[in-house]
């Protein structure tokens, strides 16, 4: 008999709590959740606060999915340390969890740089959680000026989330460009002008750096008046709990491919971690829903005795606003090939007989069909690239790999 | 839960697939909630959960794999993907439209409906069909319902 211990709740948790039961239906699983709620959609706050979902919609498992699944759940619990020694953690009230296996699926943080003057500011929020949301909405009035510090993935959703719902959305980043860890600059204007036909402020190249009130002084020099700061500049791994206890971290916990830190009997997985980037062979922080729950998975998995390994895992992201829709993967290296019109982009990156990466802005029909090429990593000279240059298309296979795939012929 | 399933899907011959598209007419009709096909597609786009891909020398139709380890299923950033009963299903009330699922499939399978909302084949099983309406209208018998041995 084993005894499972996770620290955290989110969509890596689930995934967890889902890869130990598909083998080890015996075992009790404590969950350490730091939100008093049940594991939901975390991506769905800014959906919600447009109203296109609501918060039943947004749970990611149905109301007996703990007592389905035979876990313990302690709600509104932090582990402070971990005692790999002792094969226990410890948590803010002192409580003390002995474990068999731990999974470390902390999530991360929002960053909040030290701005000046920040204290005097009224109204001001981060957004990653459904509290966050919850507490953005009822600060929110048809006549809020909003400002928005970050213009990634987090600030422009939530930008999105709110615009009808208040009087105006600025947003700045001190970056040339939006959307700046997944666009080129090219890619982020066309998406930029896009935002900006809907109604959204850009304030690029630019960030606030002192506030007073209700006043944001940039850094240029130029004064910008908001009644509702919100700040989503970046996240950041939370990784405490292994460090301080010896095991590796590099910008997040460090996992190999099947999810084991630096520590024994001490896994991790989703927005905490570090792992293999398929498509660029290197470490990376690849904080996206998908993975956190494969790595989740895995990493249940293997605590429960089982093998699986992730070693196909690559940076990917969907991301729409306002109809127009941007899919990104992979690394942008090597040569390009693209397709351009007025309204879209078809970029691939090709590297060595690769497909390396893409961004797929307005044209992003079967696009999965190159992410698997990436995350298989099929040489090129296999298929017909000329063909997959214009469209993601299977008929660019040869013939007995497609038949193959899709289950033979007659 | 994975593993052992077996279980009837949908396969094409494409050498015997003629590209005419019926496959997508019949699957827009089965799944319109209409009883009657002119009301239900004449004059209309139709969004279909079946394509037929390809070029001039070869065509065949795509849908919905039911794939043993569903990548879909585990990328749903709304949990709205599920497998039941061997058949992977989409909660349409859930769905947000974010794509990722597209982002995913391997076999370029899923599309969203009219209203930028996911739809994806459910082998008819749920409408009033009962049995993949692409496999019982295909003149050329090029879409076919068996079960097979594989694993997707």
């Amino acid at each position: 008999m084993k005894n499972y211990v996770i620290v955290g709740n989110g969509i890596a948790a689930a995934g967890c709590i889902e890869g130990i039961r598909s083998l080890d239906r015996e075992s009790p699983i404590t969950v350490v959740s730091e939100e008093k709620r049940d594991v939901y959609c975390r991506p769905l706050i800014s959906y919600y606060l447009e109203g296109k979902t609501d918060l039943t919609r947004m749970r990611y498992r149905s109301e007996s999915f703990y007592r389905d699944m035979g876990c313990r759940v302690l709600y509104g619990r932090t582990a402070v340390s971990a005692e790999p020694e002792k094969s226990r953690i410890v948590l803010g009230d002192g409580t003390v969890l002995p474990y068999s296996d731990l999974c470390v699926a902390t999530g991360s943080t929002p960053f909040v740089p030290p701005f000046e003057g920040l204290e005097t500011v009224g109204n001001v929020f981060s957004f990653m959680t459904l509290d966050d949301a919850l507490a953005l909405e009822e600060a929110l009035f048809p006549d809020s000026r909003v400002l928005i510090v970050g213009a990634g993935l987090i600030g422009l959703k939530c930008a999105e989330g709110i615009l009808e719902r208040v009087k105006s959305v600025t947003v700045c980043d001190l970056a040339d460009r939006i959307l700046s860890s997944i666009l080129d600059s090219e890619c982020a204007a066309l998406m930029q002008k896009h935002l900006e036909a809907h109604g959204i402020r850009f304030l690029l190249n630019d960030s606030a750096v002192r506030f007073a009130g209700d006043t944001a002084w940039m850094k240029s020099g130029a004064e910008e008046k908001f009644d509702i700061l919100v700040l989503a500049v970046g996240v950041r791994p939370n990784v405490s709990i292994v460090r301080d206890a010896g095991g590796e971290i590099g910008r997040g916990i460090r996992v190999d491919t099947e999810m084991h830190t630096s520590i024994p009997h001490v896994f991790a997985a989703g927005d905490c971690t570090e792992s293999f980037d398929a498509s660029s062979g290197q470490n990376r922080v690849m904080a996206i829903l998908p993975n956190a729950y494969m790595q989740g998975h895995a990493a249940g998995v293997n605590m429960a005795g089982g093998s699986e390994r992730l070693d196909s895992m690559i940076p990917m992201n969907s991301i729409g606003f306002f109809g127009l829709h941007a899919m990104t993967a992979g690394s942008y290296e090597g040569e390009t090939e693209e397709e351009k019109t007025d309204g879209s982009i078809h970029r691939l990156f090709v590297k060595d007989g690769y497909l390396k990466g893409f961004i797929l802005i307005g044209c992003s029909d079967r696009a999965g069909i190159y992410t698997s090429l990436i995350r298989d990593r099929i040489p090129l000279e296999s298929l017909d690239f000329e063909m997959l240059k214009k469209a993601a298309t299977t008929a660019a296979f040869p013939a007995d790999i497609r038949r193959k795939k899709f289950g033979g012929i007659v | 839960m994975r593993g052992n399933e077996p279980m009837k899907r949908v396969y094409v011959n494409e050498e015997w697939c003629l590209a005419c598209h019926l496959c997508e007419y019949n699957c827009a009709f089965a799944n319109s909630g209409v009883s009657d096909m002119v009301l239900a597609l004449k004059g209309k786009s139709i969004y279909p959960r079946i394509h037929v891909e390809g070029d001039e020398r070869i065509s065949y139709a795509v849908s919905c794999r039911h794939c043993t380890d569903p990548v879909c299923v585990r990328s749903c950033i709304a949990g709205a993907i599920s497998k039941d009963g061997g058949v992977v299903r989409i909660d349409r009330e859930r769905c947000v439209g974010c794509l990722t699922c597209v982002l995913v499939c391997p076999y370029g399978a899923l599309a969203p409906g009219e209203d930028g909302v996911m739809q994806k084949c459910e082998l008819c099983l749920k409408n009033a069909c009962g049995e993949p309406a692409c496999v019982k209208g295909c003149p050329n018998r090029a879409i076919v319902y068996e079960e097979r041995e594989e694993a997707l």
